[in-house]
């Protein structure tokens, strides 16, 4: 069974925010929310570097342990989904992420959060809808997983930066490239989100 | 260095050949020095590793994550969207904090709550009931006014609610949620959301009302010495002297407005989150928040016990506001005389008129 990762080669992301356009466009991601984001680590200074950054779908997940519902959960692929029926937008998720993953649209006083938003992988919900139904795709966007694509933000990056798909794959796809360029400034927060690194 | 300089100016003196000579020689001096100072300092940022093909490397200057990490407990960057909280690439503390949550708060949780319950309970089975031994006189003393006892409810019926409602936040997974099923939970567990949210304010009134009103009185005294002494009313033979409020209900009120005020603050910043606050000030607030609430639980619990099932006759002072004049006289004797002089009444337990 594949276990699916992102990995984002530093040293090649040039912060054009492509993958943050893509990923809005291919869900239909409402304002205010966004799945994925491009931090600049350095910006300005020697040793400047871009990081693409969404839910990495982490190994033995945080998010998911602390959900006082339950409603979050990893798939057979180690894709973390969460079913939105059931969010009561307490917001712990976010507490517990190291990735600032889950997203929430206001709805109401205060800080008042709504159902959680998050990278899907583009595998559709973790909900009671028919996968790659217009019900899914209103409530949690894409299903091109189930259609055996990968997600929009890695397949659309200008410069194969962002890599997505089974974990060992992107890490050797990684490692080669690292080999051959003779430079890496490594798989970031891959420690942190599945407990190993890459091997460089 | 300070040798080349002194050459440097030492040289004006001599002929032309000579100071051309000299002050080249000190320049070479003074730059093989210069270059072996910045060379000791700057040496690892020059030790460049080259690629394959010659090139530079260009993550020769990149501070990797783990170094980053080792730094700061965060990777912070600039980010492209105005969610300032996004700028945060990475926080490995999120798992320590689930740490917390899953595991320490838990079980913590659970020991103290059902610890307090379990000591309560062996309170109840050794000492039983703590009865009025002189039996009621009949005769009756106001004890709280309306007001205050309207400020006490506020507040008890408040916290009741929001003990109930933060509790299942965390332990209603583990209990609730197996009994009613994901979906009524989650749907209760939505309103509990709200609830808890909008009764923090009634219980912010009421704390402050009750912190007012019962100020004066929880001053500590000297008569809270003799009260300990004769040991706090709980050896029958010996009569523990108070005023209104003894050292027990001293503690119970200090305690209260303490937590109060700490899971008031700590909950107002979880209401509002990222006003003004990052990520590790949420995890702290809510940490605190948690960690004061059970405490707060289990004193309350305690609180609730001895003013109801511990012991008779205490219920009616928040109830009707009157306590009997035996109950005074045997718990809060000094206040029951000075109430008494205050009103011109006798202090006889025989029934008046």
């Amino acid at each position: 069974m594949a276990r699916m990762k992102f990995l984002c080669d530093a040293d090649r992301c040039i912060d054009c925010n492509a993958c943050v356009t893509a990923c809005k466009n291919e869900n239909e991601v409402p304002w205010g929310i966004n799945r994925r984001r491009v931090v600049t680590i350095n910006d300005g200074k020697p040793g400047e570097r871009s990081v693409s950054m969404a839910c990495m779908h982490c190994t033995d997940a945080p998010c998911a342990s602390v959900c006082p519902v339950k409603c979050i959960y990893p798939t057979e692929d180690g894709i973390v989904l969460h079913n939105k029926d059931q969010c009561i937008g307490c917001g712990y998720c976010f507490y517990a992420c190291p990735f600032g993953a889950p997203q929430y649209p206001q709805v109401g006083n205060f800080g008042s959060r709504g159902k959680m938003d998050k990278c899907t992988y583009c595998a559709g919900g973790g909900g009671p809808e028919a996968p790659g139904s217009a019900e899914e795709y209103a409530k949690y966007g894409s299903n091109r997983f189930g259609e055996g694509k990968l997600p929009m933000c890695a397949e659309m990056c200008s410069t194969k930066s962002l890599l997505a798909g089974d974990g060992d794959i992107i890490a050797q796809l990684y490692e080669e490239r690292v080999e051959k360029r003779g430079y890496g400034s490594g798989a970031w927060g891959w420690t942190t989100a599945y407990h190993e690194d890459v091997k460089t | 260095m300070g040798s080349a300089i002194a050459a440097d100016e030492g040289a004006t003196i001599a002929d032309e050949d000579q100071v051309s000579a000299m002050t080249a020689f000190a320049r070479i001096c003074f730059a093989t020095l210069l270059l072996m100072l910045l060379g000791l300092t700057a040496a690892p940022a020059l030790a460049q590793k080259l690629a394959p093909d010659g090139a530079p490397n260009p993550t020769a200057s990149v501070t990797n994550q783990k170094t980053l990490l080792e730094q700061a407990p965060r990777i912070q960057g600039r980010i492209d969207i105005p969610d300032v909280k996004a700028s945060v690439l990475m926080q490995p503390m999120g798992r320590t904090w689930d740490y917390f949550y899953e595991v320490l708060l838990h079980w913590g949780g659970a020991v103290v709550i059902v610890g307090m319950v379990a000591v309560l309970a062996l309170a109840y089975l050794i000492m039983g009931r703590l009865r009025i031994e002189a039996g009621r006189s009949g005769q009756t003393i106001v004890r709280f006014k309306a007001f205050e006892r309207f400020s006490h409810w506020l507040t008890a019926v408040s916290f009741v609610l929001l003990g109930l409602t933060g509790l299942n936040i965390t332990f209603g997974k583990v209990l609730l949620r197996p009994l009613v099923g994901p979906d009524l939970f989650s749907d209760i567990s939505e309103i509990a959301k709200y609830v808890h949210n909008f009764t923090s304010f009634a219980f912010v009134t009421g704390l402050a009302l009750i912190t007012v009103l019962f100020f004066r009185d929880n001053l500590l005294k000297k008569v809270d010495i003799d009260w300990v002494k004769q040991g706090g009313g709980f050896i029958k033979s010996k009569h523990a002297p108070a005023g209104r409020f003894n050292l027990g209900e001293k503690m119970v009120y200090w305690l209260s407005v303490v937590a109060g005020i700490a899971v008031s603050a700590s909950g107002f910043v979880l209401l509002f989150p990222f006003y003004g606050t990052d990520i590790a000030d949420m995890q702290i607030a809510q940490v605190a928040h948690a960690v004061i609430a059970i405490l707060f639980i289990a004193l309350i619990l305690g609180h609730i016990y001895i003013g109801t099932l511990g012991m008779e006759g205490a219920f009616e002072a928040m109830g009707t506001g009157e306590v009997d004049l035996n109950w005074a006289r045997e718990h809060h004797d000094r206040w029951l005389a000075e109430k008494l002089e205050a009103e011109g009444r006798q202090a006889s337990a025989t029934p008046a008129e």
